[in-house]
C-alpha cells in the first residue's frame, strides 16, 4: 500500500486532482487544423493529378473555407492562452523542439497560402457560383476582381499565384500534410501524459484529419464523381484509423504500467463509452456502413455519413484531450 | 557547475516553514505555492512507515518543459536551474503539460510561474530560502560538480532517490533515505 497525501495545502487551480489546462478550445483548434489539412491534402493532390476541372469543387471551392478554418483555430488558440498579450513572441521566435512553435508557424503560412489559392481561381468560382444558383454571392467575386484591378500588389501576387500554381501546389501538399501530423505530435511530445506518449498518435490525428476533410467535401459538393470518390476514399481512411486507434491502445497495454493504465481509461475506466459507443460507433463505423450501402446504390443523404464524421472527427479530440490529461506518472 | 538539493525525509517533520519561507521571499501569490510537502505512508499494517517529502521543480537535467515551450520563456541558466521570462511567456501551458512533477503553475497574471532554486539568493552565495530556514536542517543545496560540497559528499555516501526516474527527465533533487 502507497498513500500520499498533501501536508502544506496546494490547491491550485488546473493542476489537482490532475492536470486540466487544456479543454474545449484545443480540442477545436485540432479538429480545425486537422480539417484544413484534409481539404488542402485534396485540393493539391488532385490539382497536381490533373484534375481540376474534373473536380471543381475539391480543387477550386473548398480551399475557400480552409483561410476561414485556420484563422478561426488560431483565434482559438489565442483565446486559450493565459498571457495573450505576449502572443508576438510566438511568431518572434522559432524552435523546432517545440511543436507549439513549428504547428504555429506551419498555421501561419497555410493561412496565408490557403487565402491566396481560391483568389486564384476567382473566374472559375465565379463561373461555379452560377452553376449552382447562387448568384446573390457575385458581390463577394466582384469585389476581389476590383481589387486585382485597380491595385498592383494583389494582382502581382495572384498573377504569380497563378504561374508558379504548380510549386505552390507541392509546398502547399507537403504542409498540408505536416499540419494534419502535428495536430497528433502537439500532443504525443507530453512524456508526462502516457496516453499521449505514442508515435501513432501523428499519422492518427492525420488520418482522422483527412478524412473529416473528404467528409466535407462529401458533403458540400454538388457532383456525384467527386461525391462517390471522397466517400471511397473516406471508407479506406476510416479503416486506417480504426487499425491505428486499436495498435495504439495495444501498445499502450504492453506497456510499463502507467501506460496500461492510459489504455484502462478506455478499456472499462470512464472513457469506455463515450469512445468505443459514441466515438468508434456513431463516427466510425456507422459512417462506414452508410458509406459503403451509398456506393451499393443504397440512396443515402451524403450528408449523413459526412456529418457523422466531423462530429466524430470533433469528438475524437475532445476525448483525446481531456482523458490524455488524466493519464499521469503516479507520484 | 551543476545546483541540486538533497533533502533528508527521516529528518524533515513536514512543518511547512521551507513553503512559507519560498511564499514570502519570492512574493508567491496567496493561495499558490513553489514548493510543497506530501506525506506518504507506505507498508502494510500494522507495519507502517511514514515519512515526509518536501517537493518542488525538479530542476531537471533533461528538461520537457523547456523543449516544448515555443518562445523560449522557459529556458536554462547557469548552474542548471530552470527559469521563466515572465515577459516572453504567452501562457500556452505547454510546459505544464509537459512537466510529469506538477511543478509549474498559471501566476494570475498569466505568465507560468515555478521554483527558481532562488537564483537571486545563489548569485548572492547564500543558500535558497527553504533550505535556509529549514528548522531540523534537513535541506542541503550545492554544486555536484565539486566533488568537496556537502551535497557532493552526502550523494556518495548516502543510499538516496528521486522521484519519477522513469519520466526520463533526470531530476535533480535527491531524497536521501
Ligand atoms: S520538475 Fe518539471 S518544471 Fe522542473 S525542470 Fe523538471 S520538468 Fe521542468
Ligand atoms: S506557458 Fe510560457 S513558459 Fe510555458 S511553454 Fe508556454 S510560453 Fe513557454
Amino acid at each position: 500500500m502507497e498513500e500520499r497525501l498533501f501536508q502544506t495545502a496546494r490547491d491550485i487551480h488546473g493542476l489537482y486532482p490532475h492536470v486540466h489546462i487544456w479543454g474545449g478550445p484545443i480540442a477545436i483548434y485540432l479538429f480545425l487544423g486537422g480539417l484544413a489539412a484534409g481539404i488542402l491534402l485534396f485540393a493539391t493532390l488532385y490539382y497536381l493529378k490533373g484534375k481540376e476541372n474534373e473536380m471543381p469543387f475539391t480543387v477550386k471551392i473548398a480551399p475557400i473555407f480552409t483561410f476561414w478554418i485556420v484563422i478561426l483555430g488560431l483565434l482559438l488558440l489565442v483565446y486559450d492562452l493565459h498571457h495573450p498579450l505576449y502572443v508576438l513572441e510566438l511568431f518572434t521566435s522559432f524552435r523546432i523542439e517545440s511543436p507549439m512553435s513549428w504547428g504555429a508557424w506551419t498555421l501561419a503560412v497555410v493561412s496565408v497560402l490557403s487565402l491566396i489559392w481560391p483568389l486564384s481561381y476567382i473566374d472559375d468560382i465565379e463561373a461555379y457560383l452560377h452553376e449552382r444558383g447562387w448568384q446573390k454571392l457575385d458581390w463577394a467575386t466582384r469585389m476581389v476582381k476590383t481589387w486585382e484591378h485597380k491595385w498592383i500588389i494583389p494582382r502581382f501576387v495572384i498573377m504569380n499565384f497563378r504561374k508558379y500554381r504548380k510549386p505552390i501546389a507541392y509546398l502547399l501538399l507537403f504542409l498540408s500534410i505536416i499540419l494534419g501530423i502535428y495536430t497528433g505530435i502537439l500532443l504525443s511530445a507530453f512524456n508526462a501524459h502516457p496516453l499521449w506518449n505514442n508515435s501513432i498518435l501523428g499519422p492518427l490525428f492525420l488520418t482522422s484529419g483527412v478524412s473529416t476533410g473528404s467528409a466535407f467535401v462529401m458533403w458540400l459538393s454538388n457532383n456525384k464523381k467527386e461525391r462517390k470518390l471522397m466517400s471511397t476514399i473516406d471508407m479506406a481512411l476510416i479503416a486506417i484509423e480504426l487499425f491505428f486507434i486499436i495498435h495504439m491502445i495495444m501498445g499502450m497495454q504492453a506497456g510499463p504500467e502507467a501506460y496500461k493504465q492510459a489504455a484502462h481509461l478506455f478499456l472499462g475506466g470512464e472513457f469506455t463509452v463515450i469512445f468505443w459507443v459514441i466515438f468508434v460507433g456513431f463516427g466510425l463505423i456507422l459512417p462506414f456502413i452508410l458509406e459503403g450501402l451509398e456506393l451499393g446504390g443504397k440512396h443515402i443523404p451524403p450528408a449523413l455519413p459526412a456529418i457523422l464524421v466531423l462530429i466524430g472527427g470533433l469528438l475524437f479530440r475532445i476525448i483525446m484531450v481531456a482523458a490524455g490529461q488524466m493519464s499521469e506518472y503516479p507520484f | 557547475m551543476r545546483y541540486a538539493m538533497a533533502i533528508e525525509v527521516n529528518k524533515c517533520v513536514g512543518c511547512g516553514d521551507c513553503v512559507v519561507a519560498c511564499q514570502t521571499e519570492n512574493n508567491v501569490p496567496m493561495g499558490y505555492s513553489r514548493d510543497w510537502i506530501i506525506e506518504i505512508a507506505r507498508g502494510e499494517y500494522p507495519n507502517l512507515f511514514m515519512h515526509f517529502e518536501s517537493q518542488r521543480c525538479n530542476h531537471c537535467d533533461d528538461t520537457p518543459c523547456v523543449r516544448t515551450c515555443p518562445t523560449g520563456a522557459s529556458h536554462v541558466i547557469e548552474g542548471g536551474i530552470v527559469k521563466v521570462t515572465h515577459d516572453e511567456c504567452i501562457g500556452c501551458g505547454a510546459c505544464i503539460e509537459a512537466c510529469p512533477y506538477d511543478a509549474r503553475y498559471f501566476h494570475p497574471d498569466g505568465y507560468v510561474d515555478k521554483c527558481t532554486f532562488c537564483d537571486h539568493r545563489v548569485a548572492d552565495g547564500l543558500d535558497p530560502a527553504c533550505v535556509s530556514v529549514c528548522p531540523t536542517n534537513c535541506m542541503h543545496f550545492g554544486d555536484l560538480d565539486d566533488p568537496d560540497s556537502e551535497i557532493s559528499k552526502l550523494l556518495n555516501s548516502r543510499e538516496h532517490y528521486t522521484l519519477l526516474p522513469e519520466a526520463g527527465t533526470a531530476p535533480q533533487i535527491y531524497y536521501l533515505k
